[in-house]
């Protein structure tokens, strides 16, 4: 765990409270079993916009803390830890492109109703299955966007869309010419495929020339950040089961194969949470990020992908059942894992960016 | 606008490192420029040039090879900051550090510790003008992984010990002047019955008979004492107390072994430069082995986490005041990590890495070659993985011990 200053942990400690009690697992057996394509509860995101959780990124004079990403990080951290389903991840990652590309004006406007929670926003970048932010076919002629984007994470609560077009990133408010088509995927939060026919769209025009990907980073570390989350708390349920659980008149936990398999684990973890950290940091510091995001979920990827696997080995029969949590971190794990960056694709960008 | 506070710091600082510039041109020689530490290795032995020996007098009488440590036995006596400042300048002109080896690493910090003020005043400052080689007298051909098991015998005989035994694996013995070791001074108690003392190399009885290693250097040895008398005085700590101060003293080895430095040092050049040096490379620049370029950033995103991990060890530690609970960590990740970059090195150069002597092969190539068979040494001593996985579940994710 980083040094943390004395508001962050304070900050820190809320979100790890509140998660555990208003918002354990079985609230989101709760959303999955109301079955809305929204997939989270309204009342719940309210909560989180009260303690001003949306407005983390944002600064002070549009209704923000400005406590930064790492601070962003901690929250979501604790809510990936009991699968918290919000839009709160989206909701932030537009507001660091608007924060990153907007002008005075578009931040004026939109920054304080993300903040407040009036306004859910998600970002729309790939139009396929997999991320390729080069591969980009919508355009705007005439401020109408036209085009498809794929699996948008959060679409259906989103009133807001940050989309990727040919020529920079565009702000398209939900309504006229924009219409979604739900895809169900095995994590059961929100997922649609959106269709821009001619929608109003106004240009971010700030920014480098680097700003989607600038905006992606942020998107890779702050799931990352989510996936820490989940990671930790597939470790520790794994290791409280193995600590209780007899065979053979012995607890599990006193197995040597189990027993190092779970240190292996436990150094990934320890890897994963330098990793992320150190990426929340960056965006923070403004140095180094592409690398350092990339880096951070590169290594979310590995080590999640590798603990949700154990999580359930670790567990035997129960841990293949639909009543047992283990498994709902397995399927959310596969689509952060797959979004803004699988494992090959990141390793891909790692030596790009290192020139080899 | 700094602080007067912040500006004083600034100034001592500014004077420091012009202080070390001064030291560096007066005493370090051009032709040194870029060569390595010889004494730091265990693996030869001490036939210093002239100009090393001047270069290793120079340091060692400054104290500044040993820099934390207290000034009244030889140390520099300075902070842990002027001793990165020093480090920093030295290897911005190519400067080693001339006082090394198990010494500086495992023993003098144990001592300081552990050890009376007659026995620091007489062990450490010969460690820090680098004057003598430690050998660590731990591992029995019955007790390695279960370090407690040791059966060398110290006998008390009034003003004197008599020890008898067998330790084997020790390191760079047919050169070290003397020798710590953990010794059975009581069979009735495993772990009470341990004891820690320091045994001259060459007193009569001990004979030291070296073994040559897969890679052909570092030879190490099996060290026999037979009825060999080890003043009262070499006691350190208590009788019995050898356990613990043994352990402590596994620790610092630990620590050196992985703590980030030594490995971030030796892998300091990228894998992929020497792909680019060895592969074919497109128009871009990349490699167009895709395979192997994917293999490549694979290791080198894990190797930057890792260096990540043991920075953030650091800063816990520093903030919780104690050891972070990852420490463990660090050992098993970074030995492994430096043991997949040494095969990827070969699988990088082909048959070209894996020269074991000739001119056909480059100094750089060969010296990879052994240091990869070495390198699996890593893994083994100090604790090897497997007892760091035991140490990592039984104490840090608290699973019991097998019933
Ligand atoms: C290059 C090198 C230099 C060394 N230098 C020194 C030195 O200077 N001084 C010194 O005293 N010693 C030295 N050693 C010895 C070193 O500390 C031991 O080799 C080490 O502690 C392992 O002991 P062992 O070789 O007896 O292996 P064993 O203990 O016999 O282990 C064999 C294998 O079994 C595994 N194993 C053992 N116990 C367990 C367990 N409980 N659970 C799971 N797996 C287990 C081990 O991990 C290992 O893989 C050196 C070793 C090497 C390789």
């Amino acid at each position: 765990m980083a040094v943390l200053s004395e508001e962050q942990e304070m900050l820190r400690d809320m979100a790890r409270d509140w998660a555990t009690k208003e918002s354990p697992v079985s609230e989101f057996r709760k959303v999955r079993a109301a079955g809305q394509p929204q997939a989270y509860n309204s009342s719940a995101y309210a909560a989180m916009t009260e303690m001003g959780w949306a407005g983390i990124i944002i600064p002070e004079a549009h209704g923000g803390s400005d406590f930064g990403f790492m601070s962003a990080g901690l929250v979501v951290e604790e809510l990936g830890k009991t699968l918290t389903a919000s839009p709160l991840v989206a909701t932030t990652i537009a507001a660091s492109a608007i924060l990153l590309g907007g002008s005075d004006e578009q931040k004026a406007k939109w920054l304080p109703r993300l903040a407040s929670g009036e306004t859910v926003a998600t970002l729309a970048v790939d139009e396929g299955a997999h991320c390729d932010p080069s591969a980009i076919e919508t355009s705007v002629a005439g401020g109408k966007l036209t085009g498809k984007k794929a699996f948008v994470h959060e679409a259906h609560g989103a009133n807001l869309f940050v989309v990727a077009a040919k020529d920079g990133l565009y702000l398209v408010e939900k309504g006229d010419g924009v219409s979604l088509t739900t895809r169900k995927l095995t994590d059961q939060r929100s997922h649609a495929d959106v269709s821009f026919a001619g929608a109003a769209a106004e240009k971010l025009e700030g920014g480098s020339d680097s700003l989607l990907d600038d905006v992606l980073d942020r998107a890779r570390v702050l799931s990352a950040a989510e996936m820490l989350g989940m990671a930790q708390a597939v470790f520790d349920t794994t290791l409280d089961y193995l600590k209780q659980r007899v065979q053979f008149n012995q607890v599990l936990a006193t197995f040597q194969a189990l027993q190092h398999r779970m240190a292996d684990l436990f150094a990934d973890l320890a890897q994963m949470r330098s990793a992320v950290e150190a990426g929340l940091q960056a965006v923070d510091s403004g140095f180094g990020i592409a690398r350092a995001a990339t880096i951070a979920k590169a290594e979310a990827n590995r080590v999640l992908h590798a603990i949700s696997n154990q999580g359930i080995q670790l567990h035997g029969g129960i841990g293949m059942t639909d009543e047992f949590n283990v498994g709902f971190y397995l399927k959310r794990a596969r689509v952060l894992e797959a979004s803004w960056g699988s494992s090959s694709y990141l390793k891909d960008r790692f030596a790009q960016l290192s020139g080899y | 606008m700094p602080t007067h506070l912040e500006s004083d710091v600034q100034a001592s600082e500014d004077a420091f490192r012009t202080e070390v510039h001064h030291f560096l041109a007066a005493h370090f020689p051009d032709e040194l420029r870029g060569t390595g530490n010889m004494l730091a290795g265990l693996d030869g032995p001490t036939n210093e040039t002239p100009v090393q020996k001047k270069w290793r007098e120079a340091v060692g009488e400054r104290g500044w090879g040993t820099p934390t440590w207290p000034k009244e036995y030889g140390g520099g006596g300075l902070t842990k900051g002027q001793a990165r400042l020093i480090e920093h300048e030295f290897a911005k002109v190519g400067a080693y550090n001339p006082i090394g080896g198990m010494g500086v690493m495992m023993f003098g910090p144990t001592l300081l510790e552990y050890g009376d003020e007659k026995q620091k005043l007489e062990h450490i400052p010969p460690i820090c003008r680098g004057e003598i080689r430690w050998c660590q007298g731990y591992s029995e051909p019955n007790a390695g992984s279960d370090l407690a098991n040791l059966q060398t015998f110290a006998v008390d005989k009034g003003d004197h010990y008599l020890v008898n035994g067998q330790k084997t694996w020790t390191s760079g013995g047919q050169w070290a002047d003397k020798c710590f070791a953990i010794v059975r001074t009581d069979r009735s108690d495993k772990h009470k019955g341990i004891s820690f003392m320091l045994i001259d190399m060459d007193a009569p009885g001990v004979e030291v008979r070296p073994i040559t290693m897969i890679s052909g250097t570092s030879p190490f040895c099996e060290t026999f004492f037979t009825d060999v008398k080890v003043p009262k005085e070499n006691l350190v700590g208590r009788e019995g107390q050898g356990w613990t101060i043994g352990k402590r003293l596994l620790q610092h080895e630990r620590t050196n072994i992985s703590g980030g430095g030594r490995l971030a040092g030796m892998m300091g050049q990228s894998l992929a430069d020497v792909a680019k040096k060895y592969c074919e490379t497109g128009g871009d620049g990349a490699l167009v082995n895709k395979v192997l370029r994917d293999k490549i950033a694979d290791f080198e995103i894990r190797w930057n986490s890792f260096l990540l991990t043991a920075r953030r060890a650091v800063e816990e530690s520093k903030a919780q005041g104690g050891v972070s609970e990852i420490s463990s960590v660090l050992k098993k990740v970074g030995t492994k990590l430096a043991q997949e970059r040494s095969e990827l090195l070969i699988e990088i150069r082909g048959l070209q890495g894996l020269g074991w002597e000739g001119d056909e092969f480059g100094d750089d190539e060969l010296e990879d070659v052994r240091g990869w068979l070495f390198g699996k040494a890593a893994t083994i001593y100090g604790g090897s993985t497997e007892v760091q996985n035991n140490i990592i579940a039984k104490r840090v994710l608290g699973m019991l011990d097998h019933q």
